[in-house]
Parts: C-alpha cells; structure tokens; sequence
C-alpha cells in the first residue's frame, strides 16, 4: 500500500528525472577535460609503442647482430631480415624491413632483442603518401635512431627499475 | 528611394502587391528562424559537450562561432544518394512533406501583441493541424527508402506521434477551456496580469503533459526510437544525404523551437512579463522563455536514455492520456463553480 502510494508520488513528482537533470547540470559547470590535441598533448609514458626504430652502439656501431629473433617472435610477421658476415667477420643484416601494414606495435621484437637494438619509439605522429612508405627499411630505422637517440636512452633509463 | 520606389510599388497589382508583402514578412520570420535553428545545433553540440566535461566544437572561427555555416556548407556540398531501389519521387518528396508544415505552422505564432503574420481566429488548430502532418514526412521517407531501418524508423515514428498527439491535443483543449479562444494572441492576453495569471499555474499537469508529448512529438531524446541511433542506424532518415538530409535536420530543429515556442506562450504568458509592475512585457520575455525551453530540450537529451518502445506506448496511453482527462473533469468542475485561480 504505502510502496504504491511511494511509487506513485515519486514517479509524479519528477524525483528521479529531477535527479538526473541536477547531475547534467552540475556536469555542465565542472572544469573540462578536453585536450586541444595538436595544440596540447597528453604525456606519454616511456613504454609507450609507437613507430620503430634501429639503435646504435655510442661509437656509432650499429647493435642489431641479425640473430633474427625479432623476426622469430614477430606474430604478424612483419619483419624481414637478411644478413651477410661483414670484413671483420662479425655478422650483420643487409637488410632490415618492417611492414607497417603488418605490424601490431606489440613490442615483442623490442623485447626479443638480445642487444636493445630494434625498439619502438614514442612517435605517434606519422603518415604514408605513397605505395611502399609503409616498408620502413633498415635505413629509415637507423635514421631514426640516430635522431631519437636520446628520448630513446632516457625512456629505457626511466623503465630500466621495472624490468 | 521612396520616390522611385512608392510609384512603383502602387503601380503594381493589389494581387501582386499582397504576394509581395507576404513573401517579405514570411521572409522576415523564416531567416531569423533559419539563423535560430543553426546557431541551436550549435548550441546543442556545445551543452551537451559541456554537460559531458567536454568543450564541444570550438575550431571554426572564434570559440567555434561559423561551425554550423561549416556544416551547413558540407551538406550543400554532398551529394544526395537515391537508393536504386527507392521510390525516387516520393523519396524525394519526404523532406519537403516535413520541412513545408514545420515552417508554415509558424504563420500563426505570434511574437507581441500586434506582431503576428496571420492572426487567424482557428490558430492553435492550425499549429494542431501542421505539426501532425509533419509525421508523414517522416513515414514516406521510411517507406520511400526501401531500407528495413528506415521502414522500422517510419513505423515507430508513426505509432509515437498518433500516441502522444492526443495527449497534446488533450492537454491543449485544458488551455482552451481557460483562455477561452483558438487565437493565440488571445490565448495570450488571457493571461495578463503577472506571473500569477499564467495558466501554468491551474494547468500544471497539463503543462508537463504538453512538455513531454512536445518532446515526443519532435521525435527528440528520450523519445527518439524513430531515429534510435543504436538499434535502428538512423532510422527514418538513414538513405538520406546532402541537403535531404539537411531539410530533415532543419525541420526538426524549427518544431522544437515551435513547440518551445509554443509552450511559452501557452502557459508562460508569451511575451508577458512576470511582474508587469515593475518591467514592460515585451518580444524579449517571449524570446527568453522559449529559450528556456529550448534549454531543457538540450538537457534532456544530455541527461536521459532513450525510452525502451513499449515503455514510450505506455506513458502515453496509460499515463499521460489520463492524466490529462482527469486534469480536464477537474478544470471543468472548477470553471463551473468559479475557483479563483481558474477564472
């Protein structure tokens, strides 16, 4: 009896509906949360897998030794690799390949890697414009390791205690 | 000017001349109109934004001012798709069947006392009248569209509005009782004299039932199962692009505003002001409580979740329908015996 009477009132009166309404409203004077994207941007944690790169040695030696383990692990078989045994008799890749249309950015190859070469960088930001930029050769790789040198030492610095 | 103009203008027709003059004070209602149901998109985007923690759009121009002239560019733009299995006439005709009621219902709204386009003794019939035709806008362009969604949309749409017309229509025949008149600048005046006058007060159910079938007519939040973006894609509307689309938009936009409109002048005194001893009633208080409920439009779709179809059934069959005749029994009786506030 009193459950219906309670019923009724609540639901003629608006309470719940009212409720709700004062919550939007509220909502809509609280500080927003909204990050102007290219203007702003939200900080990125050091383990973060974004495009890969190839690093090298600080006496300019390239790391990678073309155990190929990277490409073993790889699961979408992205990565292609090819090597020879250099003058010196130490063993490098001639070539070095990873598709971007195959990658997931898993990070498995940067885990594999017996000698931190091949890891994946904080960049975010890129695009193709044509056929065949999504072949990131050993070349580009490098390239970018040398520019990202040293955001990519102080990332693995920064994660180095959680390993 | 006047010199050249004035010989010309007498030199016309009286048949010409009456078309001219109403084309120029339709004119002069359809462009502020069109301007209001632009700057409301915008509007809706950023509340609900707002209401959201976000800052809706604010790219285009300043703090996102010309975002809706941008919209209404790229619809312009697009082109209108015609299914190959449509009924290309009448896909064609829908928006138009939706857009034309939607505009010419606001022939008889009247802004101040003396400002109305035509004020015609039979005008809340006629808004009657014009708003349900709406709906077969809305069932051709589902029928029309050969699409299962579509015809989906169109068939909710169709069972929604025969629902909560009546209750509307009931809750308006409680306004009429006390106004006393069809004309909607009487309906007005009748409410002369302060706050205490409008008929929001004695009408209170009715005005909420008003509210509520007024949400529900214009197919908006929570009652939006005609277009029931999560089930039924877009419903009515999903074949539609470009400017069908936009025409769509636009009249939707226009009825919520009318119906705003509507309710202030219905129960709020249109453009009476609240307290006429101290400000002058004026175009401005009817803008400002329109606005009000064009606000709560906008916080309704933010705050509440879609209605399930048969729950919209039963609130307007077995709720808001009795409501408004026991509403109606007791004005009736209070009419009768002259209770103070509904004289």
């Amino acid at each position: 009896m009193f459950a219906k009477i309670h019923y009724y009132l609540k639901s003629f009166l608006f309470l719940e509906l009212l409720k709700g309404l004062g919550v939007t409203g509220r909502y809509f004077f609280r500080k927003k949360v909204t990050v102007q994207y290219p203007e702003q941007k939200t900080p990125i944690s050091p383990r973060f897998r974004g495009l890969h790169a190839l690093r090298r040695y600080a006496n300019g030696e390239e790391r990678c030794i073309a155990c190929k383990l990277c490409e073993a692990v790889c699961p979408a078989l992205a990565i292609t690799i090819e090597s020879e045994q250099r003058e010196d008799g130490t063993r490098r890749t001639t070539r070095y390949d990873i598709d971007l249309f195959k990658c997931i950015y898993c990070g498995f190859c940067e885990e594999a890697c017996p000698v931190d070469s091949i890891v994946e960088t904080n960049i975010f930001e890129y695009h193709f414009e044509n056929r065949g930029e999504n072949i990131m050769t050993k070349e580009k790789l490098l390239e970018i390791g040398d520019k990202y040198e040293a955001q990519l030492a102080a990332d693995r610095a920064a994660d180095a205690p959680y390993r | 000017m006047t010199d050249f103009f004035l010989p010309l203008w007498n030199w016309l027709h009286e048949y010409v001349q009456y078309t001219l003059a109403s084309g120029a004070k339709a004119l002069a209602i359809l462009l502020p109109l069109f301007i209001v149901v632009a700057y409301y998109t915008l509007a809706e985007r950023k509340v609900i934004g707002y209401m959201q923690m976000r800052k809706g759009p604010n790219r285009v121009g300043p703090r996102g001012l010309f975002q809706p002239f941008a919209d209404m560019f790229k619809l312009m733009v697009k082109e209108i798709i015609v299914p190959t299995n449509a009924n290309r006439y009448l896909f064609i005709i829908a928006p138009v069947l939706t857009f034309a009621p939607a505009m010419a219902a606001w022939a008889v709204v009247p802004f101040d006392a003396d400002l109305v386009f035509a004020d015609i003794n039979a005008g809340l019939l006629y808004i009657l009248a014009m708003t349900s035709l709406g709906v077969y806008g809305v069932i051709i362009a589902g029928w029309a569209s050969n699409s299962k969604y579509a015809l989906l949309g169109a068939m909710r749409s169709a069972a929604q509005i025969v629902a909560y017309e009546i209750a509307m229509g009931f809750a308006l025949v409680g306004v009429l009782m006390l106004g006393g008149s069809l004309n909607l600048g009487a309906i007005v005046n009748a409410q002369a004299g302060g706050w205490s006058e409008w008929f929001v007060i004695p009408l209170l159910p009715l005005f909420f039932v008003y509210l509520i079938s007024g949400v529900a007519e214009t197919n908006r939040a929570p009652f939006d199962v005609a277009e029931g973006e999560s089930e039924i894609v877009a419903g009515f509307h999903v074949e539609y692009s470009g400017m069908a689309f936009a025409v769509f938009f636009l009249a939707e936009y226009a009825n919520m505003i009318l119906i705003s409109m509507l309710c202030a002048l219905m129960f709020l005194g249109g453009w009476l002001s609240p307290v006429p001893d101290l400000i002058g009633d004026g175009i401005g208080w009817l803008f400002l409580k329109t606005a009000l409920f064009m606000w709560l439009y906008l916080h309704f779709r933010a705050t509440f979740p879609r209605y399930r179809y048969d729950q919209i059934m039963r609130l307007g069959w077995k709720v808001l329908l009795p409501v408004t005749i026991v509403w109606l029994f007791v004005e009736g009786i209070a009419i009768y015996f002259e209770v103070p506030l509904f004289v």
